[in-house]
């Protein structure tokens, strides 16, 4: 109904995303009237999230007709971003954003490393920013769900953790359930995702890849490709943050500094 | 029966303090314990008796002074060995998901051994609770489940036993049993305790000496009957 009304693509696409965040908006009401209130997060994500995304879509642009070696500077720069915006998820826990942004950094920037070495990834900027963003996304929000199960997994054990270092156990020991736990459910979004593919949701890429001409049994399988790399680096960057994060919360006589009200 | 003290102090603290963001929970408390000796650690809530277990443990770590374990300072020593030394039993048992026999096994499969089935009887008896090593953990009432915390921190063998207000969290008739399971473990097999209780009848029923803590700092040290009856 809407191109009925803007004919230039550019307004189009603005009344889009109007219209789009008002149904997010209503979500958000609803909510506020089960007395959940999401109102200024929402509010902030959805202004962040589309002032970033046309400021990348315009770097982009640039970036097009630049060198190759500058996508390598916009995921390391994503990377630090996506660093920044998980540690958040882990409020209290030591160190976050190094844990986060290493982890990230080895997770997704080792998968996206070998892949494009490998010609799995395009190295043109055009195929190796978005495919990589992708990878830094998911494994960002990975992250960010581990870390957070962690923490609350431990400030509401912490009576079996200090039980477990009471009779002997080694720190690493006396929260390796949680560690698992976190591991396992970060990775619950990521695995769903193979599993539903083409039957609960085409995604995005294989929409793109069809729209602009690609063979539609290539597009499903580069979008199978894509989503294999994405539990690749999801995986990768929640072990290693948990590993990580696990060492940062005991001292070095083996006492749990991560403790409720500390 | 009961082993006579000796002259060497077993455990030893000196001018022992920790102090968490202005607040002092302990402050310059000094004494020691001899072996075969039960000491009670009485005071109202919130003197300070369970930080300064978690402190001989080293649950947590001093801001000042520090413990004597067999005369060695306890900084010199493993965290791990440490903890295996001065076993700490807590007001809740916290037991892990299991067997009653996978519970007691812990803490020994921490440093690669493993205790036989009649160890485990044996270590099960001393808390009055034979034939109870395959039942799940789930399946105990509290006091049973608190007997089996004490077997699980006797298992590994300490040289003193800290307890936490072992009874605070039971009914009448679970306390009188875990009470009666101590002091089967610590006056029959003669093992050196530290117990933290606010009841100070149970402090007279099963200590000879008491420490009187308030507001971290030591009140009065000496004989059950000096410091309770002051």
């Amino acid at each position: 109904m809407l191109k009925l009304f803007f004919s230039n693509q550019l307004y189009l696409g603005l009344a889009q995303a109007l219209v789009a965040a008002l149904a997010a908006m209503v979500v958000v009401v609803l909510a506020r009237k089960r007395g959940i209130h999401l109102e200024r997060d929402t509010l902030i994500a959805m202004v962040r999230g589309i002032v970033q995304i046309v400021a990348v879509g315009s770097i982009l642009l640039l970036l097009l007709r630049g060198p190759r070696w500058t996508s390598g500077l916009l995921l390391a720069g994503m990377i630090t971003a996506a660093g920044a915006t998980s540690a958040r998820r882990a409020k209290g826990m030591p160190d976050a954003f190094r844990v986060s942004a290493w982890s990230i950094a080895l997770g997704a920037g080792s998968v996206i490393a070998l892949m494009t070495w490998l010609g799995v990834i395009d190295t043109a900027i055009t195929s190796l920013v978005p495919v990589g963003s992708m990878l830094i996304a998911n494994a960002m929000n990975t992250n960010g769900l581990a870390l957070n199960r962690f923490r609350s997994d431990v400030l509401a054990h912490v009576g079996e953790i200090e039980t477990a270092l009471a009779l002997g156990a080694e720190a690493k020991t006396s929260v390796s359930p949680y560690v698992q736990a976190s591991i396992e459910s970060s990775l619950i979004p990521a695995i769903d995702s193979i599993r539903s593919l083409g039957i609960v949701w085409i995604p995005g890429l294989m929409a793109g890849m069809l729209l602009s001409g690609a063979r539609p049994v290539y597009a499903a399988i580069y979008q199978f490709v894509v989503l294999a790399m994405i539990f690749a680096a999801s995986g990768l960057t929640s072990l290693v943050s948990t590993l990580l994060i696990r060492d940062r919360i005991f001292t070095p006589a083996q006492q749990l500094s991560l403790q409720p009200g500390r | 029966m009961t082993t006579p003290p000796t002259s060497d102090p077993i455990v030893r603290t000196e001018h022992l303090g920790r102090v968490v963001k202005d607040k002092v929970l302990v402050e310059d408390v000094t004494f020691e314990v001899r072996t075969g000796e039960v000491l009670a650690v009485v005071g109202p809530s919130g003197s300070g008796k369970s930080s300064l277990l978690r402190l001989l443990n080293r649950l947590d770590e001093p801001t000042s002074g520090t413990v004597y374990v067999e005369g060695t300072d306890y900084r010199q020593v493993a965290p791990r060995e440490l903890r295996r030394k001065l076993g700490l039993v807590n007001q809740r048992p916290y037991l892990f998901p299991g067997t009653v026999d996978e519970n007691l096994q812990f803490g020994p499969r921490q440093r690669g051994e493993s205790l036989s089935p009649e160890s485990i009887e044996q270590l099960l008896a001393r808390v009055g609770l034979k034939d109870y090593a395959s039942r799940n953990v789930a399946n105990l009432s509290g006091g049973e489940a608190q007997r089996v915390s004490v077997a699980r921190t006797l298992a590994n063998s300490p040289l003193v036993l800290l307890l936490d207000e072992p009874t605070s969290a039971l009914d009448e008739a679970s306390k009188l049993e875990v009470e009666s399971a101590i002091q089967n473990v610590v006056h029959d097999h003669g093992l050196t305790c530290i117990l933290v209780t606010h009841d100070t009848a149970q402090a007279a029923r099963l200590a000879e000496r008491a420490l009187l803590l308030e507001s971290g700092h030591v009140v009065r040290i000496g004989s059950v009957s000096e410091v309770l009856h002051a």
